[in-house]
C-alpha cells in the first residue's frame, strides 16, 4: 500500500492503496464514484471511461500509478448545475434503454467533439466503434451526439457574437 | 380511515421521504429514483428488519399511496430493463387516477414492498400487467370520488376531477384535492380476483378516447440519472464490512474438483477465505481488487472429464444432424403435404443453421447479500426479483419470509441472464462469510457461462403448383436446447448444478412458424436434441429475447423468399397473397393486422414490386432489399432492411431499416419507437456478428474480441418506425395494449439473409453473416 493523490473532478483525494490497482476500482470503492463501471476489465467495452489530459482513458487498464493529471468522471461533467450538452441531448433524444453503458458513450463522444467540434457520421462511427452497447442503442447515440454538436457549436457561435458586440 | 400504521415499515419511509413537502423541483428530482431500502439515506436504511411479509395484492393500499401534497406513489411488481415500462405504468395509473404524470412516482420490483407481479419477461409488462395497475388506479379515483361526495353532500356524478382536484360542477368555488381528502391515509379498500392479473375495485376503466396521458410521451423518468451519473445501480451497493467475492470455474466443462491449495493464495493481501463446495470454489477477500487478484492465483487441481462434453463449434450443426432427438413435438399436420410435394411443380429444400448465441450482458453478473440481523437481503438487477426470493430461501432452506430481493437497475434484461446465477451465489457466500458479500463475474466467465441461446438446425421442403401458389411446406426444426434451465429454480441455477444437485432435466422445445399463411398442406415438426454434457456445462440453455423466435423466423421467413424467389414473384406480394388467401382471422385479428404491417412496411420503404434477385450489378458495392414478417403473441411487425455487400471484403451493412409495427394501444410512442429500435438492433448483432465457438472442452468465446457484437459502425444510416396499430376497429373502446419488448426481434435475421439474397443471389442460410462467411459464399456462387 502507497500514499498516493488524485484529483477527480475539482477535488483532491488522498488515498492509501496498492497502486497496481486500476484506476476503475479506486474511483468506485476509496472514492465513490458511479460514473464509470465495469463491462470488461480488458479495455474492450469502454463502460469504464474517464478523461485525462483530454483522453478518453479506459480505467479498467490503468493502473492507478500510471495516472498523472486530473481525472473527469462522468459526474464532473456538468457545470454550475447545468447539464453538459451531450447529456441534455442524451436526454433529449431519450438515448439509454438499460443505460449501463453510456457513461462510456458519453466520454467518449466528449472527446471526440472536443477534438472534433463538426464530425461527419463516418469520423462519429469510427470515434465511437470501439465503445459498446449490448442494448444497440448505437443510432440514437449518434443521433445525440450530431444535436449536441449542433448545440455546441450554436452556443459558440452566439458567445463570438457577444465578444465582437 | 386509519393511521399508517398498518402499511409496510418500507412503504411507511417511502411516504415519510416524499410528504417532507418540498418545491416541486426536490420531488421531481426525487421522483422513480427512490430505491426503496437503498435511497439518499444509504446503507443504514438498507436494514429493514424482517420477516418480510408479502404485500398483499389485494389491498388497495400495496398499490397506491396518496400524500398530503396531492401526489401519488404508484408500487407495482415489475422491473423495467430499460425499455421504459416504470414510465408507462406511470402513464396509465396515473391517466385512470386522473393525476398529473409528473406529480407522481413508481416503485417497483423489491419483493417486501411491492406486490409480486413476477418482473419482468415474456414482453407482458404492457399488455397482461397493466391491467390490474389501470383498475386499481380506477378504483383509488372512485374512492376518492366517493369521500368528496360526502364531504361535499354532492352525488360523486355529480363532481368532476381533473389532475387530483375535483370539483363540484355546480358550485366550482367548492373543491377538494386527493391529498386533502386522504394524504397520508389509508384507503382501508379491499381489492377482488383470484389472481394479481384478475386484480380490481369496482370502478370501470377510462375507454380509450378518455385517456389523456396514455398516447403522449413523457421523456422516461429514469434517464437523467443515467446520465449524469448519479444512479446508484445494483453495482454499487456498498454496505458497513462488506467484502468482494470472485468465482473460479472449471477451466474444461464437466471437470470435477480434486483439490485446492488455499496456500497458493493464503498471504495475499485482504484474502479471507476460499468457499467450495462441490465443485463451486470462489474467493472472498476485503477488496475487490484483492479478491480478482486472489482467485486468478488460486490453485485448484481438476480431473477432465472421460468424455468430450460437447462437439466443437464447427462441427455442432452435423452433430444435431445426426443425434437422436430427446423428445419431439406430434407433427402440426394440415392437408397431405407428402402427396402435395409429390405432385408439385416445383420443390424446393433448403437447411439452415442458427448457433449458439449468448446474454453476454455489457456487465458481467453480479449480486450483493447482507445477512445481517439474521435475514437476508439481495441486492439485484436480475428482473425477476420476486423469483429469486423464493429460489433462494428454497436453496438455502431458509424460511422465504426471512428474504428479500432489493431490485435495481442494471445492465440488460434480456431473458434469463446469469444475474440469476450471481444472487444466488452471493447468497450463499453471505451467509457462509457471515458478513455482506458483493459477487461479481469475469467478463471470460459472463461470457463463457452465461446460459445460451439454443442452437438450431433446420430443414424445409416446399411445394408451388404450376400458378406458382405455396401448396405445401414440410418444415423441421432442432434445437439443442435439452436441460434448458428456467428462471431463479433452486435446482437449476449454475451453483446448484456444481454443488452436484441433478433435477429431471427439462425437456426444452425448439419452434415453428404461427404466421398465418394460408398453405393447404403442411407440416411443422420439431425436435429436441442434447449434448453430451447436460450439467454444469458453460453450453446451458435458456431464455434469450423473444426465445426461439429469431432462430425460427430466420429459417421460416427466409425459405418464404427462397419460395417467392421460385415462383418468381415480388416477396411482399408472395406474402400477402398467402394471407389473404385465408378467409378466417383470429381473436385479435392477426390476419388482418399482418396484412396491414407489410402493406405499411412496404410503403415506408418505397417498396417497387419486382422478384429476387435483382440482377447483380457491376461494381464493387453490391444493394438489395428484403422483407420478411412474423408477430408474438398480438404483436405483429414486418420489417425491411436495404443491405451493401462489398463484394471483394464480403462486409454486409445494414444500411436502412424499417419496421412497420402493430402493438395495439401505444402507451409511449416514443418509448415504443426506441425499444423497437433496440429489438431490431440486438437481432441485426445476431445476424452479422453473434455466435459462441468452443472446441470439445470449452467455451473458446470468452471476451469481446472472441465474441464480437454490433459496433457505431454497424448502426444503420436510416430507421423508420411506423407504429400501425392496424386493428380494424380501432375506435373501439376496448382496444388492448400489447407486448413491445420482443417482437421486433424476430424477423431481422430473415430480412437481412433476404437482403443480401436480392443484392447478390446468394442465399446465406446461416448466421452470423460475418464477412469471412460472406466472402466465401460470395466466392462460390462467383459473384
Amino acid at each position: 500500500m502507497s500514499k498516493i493523490s488524485l484529483r477527480v473532478n475539482g477535488a483532491t483525494h488522498a488515498l492509501d492503496v496498492d497502486t497496481a490497482t486500476p484506476l476503475l476500482y479506486i474511483l468506485r470503492n476509496d472514492i465513490g464514484l458511479q460514473g464509470p463501471r465495469f463491462g470488461c476489465g480488458l479495455g474492450q467495452c469502454g463502460a469504464c471511461t474517464v478523461i485525462i489530459n483530454g483522453a478518453a482513458i479506459r480505467s479498467c487498464i490503468t493502473p492507478v500509478s500510471t495516472v498523472k493529471g486530473e481525472i473527469t468522471t462522468l459526474e464532473g461533467l456538468a457545470k454550475g448545475g447545468t447539464l453538459h450538452p451531450l447529456q441534455q441531448a442524451w436526454i433529449d433524444e431519450q438515448v439509454p434503454q438499460c443505460g449501463f453503458c453510456q457513461n462510456g458513450q458519453i466520454m467518449t463522444a466528449k472527446v471526440l467533439l472536443d477534438k472534433n467540434p463538426n464530425p461527419t457520421d463516418a469520423q462519429i462511427r469510427e470515434g465511437m466503434a470501439r465503445t459498446l452497447c449490448r442494448c444497440m442503442t448505437y443510432y440514437r447515440i449518434q443521433a445525440a451526439i450530431k444535436r449536441a454538436a449542433k448545440t455546441k457549436t450554436a452556443a459558440s457561435q452566439a458567445s463570438e457574437q457577444e465578444v465582437v458586440a | 380511515m386509519t393511521a399508517l400504521a398498518n402499511i409496510p415499515k418500507q412503504v411507511a419511509e417511502a411516504l415519510d421521504q416524499l410528504d417532507v413537502t418540498t418545491s416541486r423541483r426536490s420531488f421531481l428530482k426525487s421522483a422513480g429514483l427512490l430505491v426503496v431500502g437503498f435511497s439518499a439515506t444509504g446503507a443504514a436504511n438498507a436494514q429493514a428488519a424482517g420477516p418480510y411479509t408479502d404485500p398483499n395484492y389485494r389491498q388497495l393500499d400495496s398499490w397506491i399511496v396518496i400524500h398530503q401534497d396531492n401526489t401519488a406513489t404508484f408500487y407495482v411488481g415489475k422491473t423495467d430493463c430499460g425499455q421504459g415500462t416504470g414510465t408507462a405504468f406511470r402513464q396509465m395509473m396515473s391517466d385512470e387516477l386522473d393525476i398529473a404524470y409528473d406529480k407522481t412516482n413508481l416503485i417497483m420490483g423489491s419483493t417486501d414492498v411491492t406486490v409480486d407481479q413476477g418482473g419482468s419477461g415474456g414482453s407482458d409488462a404492457i399488455q397482461t400487467d397493466g391491467w390490474p395497475m389501470r383498475r386499481v388506479a380506477a378504483e383509488a379515483r372512485r374512492v376518492l370520488l366517493e369521500l368528496a361526495a360526502q364531504r361535499f353532500g354532492t352525488p360523486a356524478g355529480q363532481l368532476a376531477v381533473s389532475q387530483g382536484v375535483i370539483t363540484v360542477k355546480a358550485d366550482p368555488s367548492k373543491t377538494v384535492t386527493y391529498g386533502e381528502l386522504i394524504g397520508g391515509k389509508r384507503f382501508n379498500v379491499t381489492l377482488t380476483g383470484n389472481n394479481i392479473n384478475a386484480t380490481t375495485g369496482v370502478a370501470k376503466l377510462k375507454t380509450v378516447q378518455e385517456l389523456k396521458i396514455v398516447g403522449q410521451s413523457p421523456q422516461r423518468y429514469d434517464i437523467p440519472a443515467k446520465v449524469d451519473g448519479s444512479l446508484k445501480w445494483a453495482v454499487d451497493v456498498k454496505l458497513p464490512g462488506m467484502v468482494h467475492a470472485r468465482n473460479v470455474k472449471p477451466p474444461v466443462a464437466g471437470a470435477q474438483l480434486t483439490g485446492i491449495d488455499e496456500s497458493s493464495v493464503r498471504g495475499m493481501p485482504g484474502f479471507i477465505k476460499v468457499v467450495s463446495k462441490g465443485n463451486y470454489v470462489a474467493v472472498v477477500c476485503e477488496r475487490e481488487e484483492q479478491a480478482i487478484a486472489a482467485s486468478r492465483q488460486l490453485k485448484a487441481n481438476w480431473r477432465k472429464p472421460a468424455a468430450a462434453p460437447f462437439p466443437s463449434s464447427e462441427d455442432l450443426f452435423k452433430y444435431m444432424r445426426s443425434a437422436t432427438p430427446t423428445s419431439s413435438t406430434a407433427p402440426n399436420v394440415v392437408g397431405n403435404p407428402d402427396a402435395a410435394l409429390a405432385g408439385a411443380a416445383k420443390v424446393v429444400e433448403a437447411e439452415y443453421d442458427v448457433p449458439f448465441q449468448g446474454h453476454t450482458a455489457i456487465a458481467p453478473a453480479h449480486a450483493t447479500a447482507d445477512p445481517s440481523n439474521g435475514q437476508l437481503t439481495i441486492y439485484s438487477n436480475d428482473m425477476k426479483s420476486y423469483g429469486m426470493r423464493n429460489g433462494v430461501a428454497e436453496f438455502l432452506k431458509i424460511p422465504r419470509e426471512q428474504v428479500r430481493v432489493v431490485w435495481m437497475e442494471g445492465p440488460q434484461g434480456y431473458g434469463r441472464t446469469a444475474a440469476d446465477d450471481a444472487g444466488f451465489e452471493a447468497a450463499f457466500l453471505a451467509k457462509e462469510i457471515g458478513r455482506p458479500v458483493r459477487v461479481q463475474w469475469s467478463r471470460h466467465e459472463e461470457t463463457a457461462w452465461d446460459t445460451k441461446g439454443p442452437a438450431f438446425t433446420f430443414k424445409i421442403r416446399g411445394g408451388l403448383d404450376g400458378q406458382g401458389k405455396l401448396i405445401a411446406l414440410d418444415y423441421n426444426a432442432q434445437a439443442a436446447d435439452y436441460n434448458h434451465v428456467g428462471y431463479n429454480e433452486a435446482d437449476s441455477v449454475l451453483i446448484a448444478q456444481l454443488f452436484g444437485t441433478r433435477r429431471t432435466p427439462a425437456r426444452g422445445s425448439a419452434g415453428a412458424p404461427d404466421e398465418l399463411y394460408e398453405i393447404p398442406n403442411r407440416r411443422l415438426a420439431s425436435q429436441v436434441v442434447s449434448l453430451p454434457l447436460i450439467w454444469e456445462t458453460p453450453l446451458r440453455t435458456g431464455n434469450l429475447r423473444d426465445p426461439n423466435g429469431p432462430q425460427v423466423a430466420f429459417a421460416s421467413e427466409s425459405f418464404m423468399d427462397e419460395m417467392a424467389a421460385a415462383a418468381k414473384a415480388d416477396p411482399v406480394e408472395f406474402r400477402l397473397k398467402l394471407l389473404a388467401a385465408g378467409t378466417m382471422d383470429d381473436a385479435g385479428f392477426r390476419r388482418a393486422r399482418s396484412i396491414a404491417v407489410i402493406k405499411a412496411a412496404a410503403q415506408a420503404y418505397g417498396w417497387d414490386t419486382r422478384s429476387s434477385p435483382k440482377p447483380v450489378a457491376t461494381g464493387n458495392i453490391l444493394t438489395g432489399r428484403g422483407i420478411a414478417h412474423s408477430f408474438r403473441s398480438q404483436t405483429v411487425v414486418a420489417e425491411i432492411a436495404e443491405v451493401e455487400v462489398n463484394r471483394t471484403t464480403g462486409h454486409v451493412w445494414v444500411k436502412r431499416l424499417v419496421c412497420a409495427h402493430d402493438c395495439g394501444l401505444v402507451i409511449n410512442p416514443e418509448g415504443v419507437r426506441r425499444t423497437i429500435e433496440g429489438a431490431m438492433l440486438h437481432s441485426l448483432s445476431r445476424a452479422l456478428h453473434e455466435e459462441v465457438m468452443f472446441d470439445t472442452e470449452k467455451v473458446t468465446s470468452i471476451d469481446w474480441n472472441s465474441h464480437p457484437s454490433l459496433t457505431h459502425a454497424d448502426a444503420p444510416a436510416t430507421i423508420d418506425i411506423v407504429l400501425v396499430n392496424g386493428d380494424p376497429h380501432p375506435n373501439r373502446p376496448d382496444l388492448p395494449h400489447y407486448g413491445a419488448g420482443e417482437a421486433a426481434c424476430k424477423p431481422t435475421l430473415a430480412a437481412v439473409g433476404n437482403a443480401i439474397y436480392d443484392a447478390t443471389g446468394v442465399r446465406l442460410r446461416r448466421v452470423p453473416f460475418r464477412d469471412k462467411r460472406v466472402l466465401a459464399a460470395l466466392q462460390t456462387a462467383r459473384v
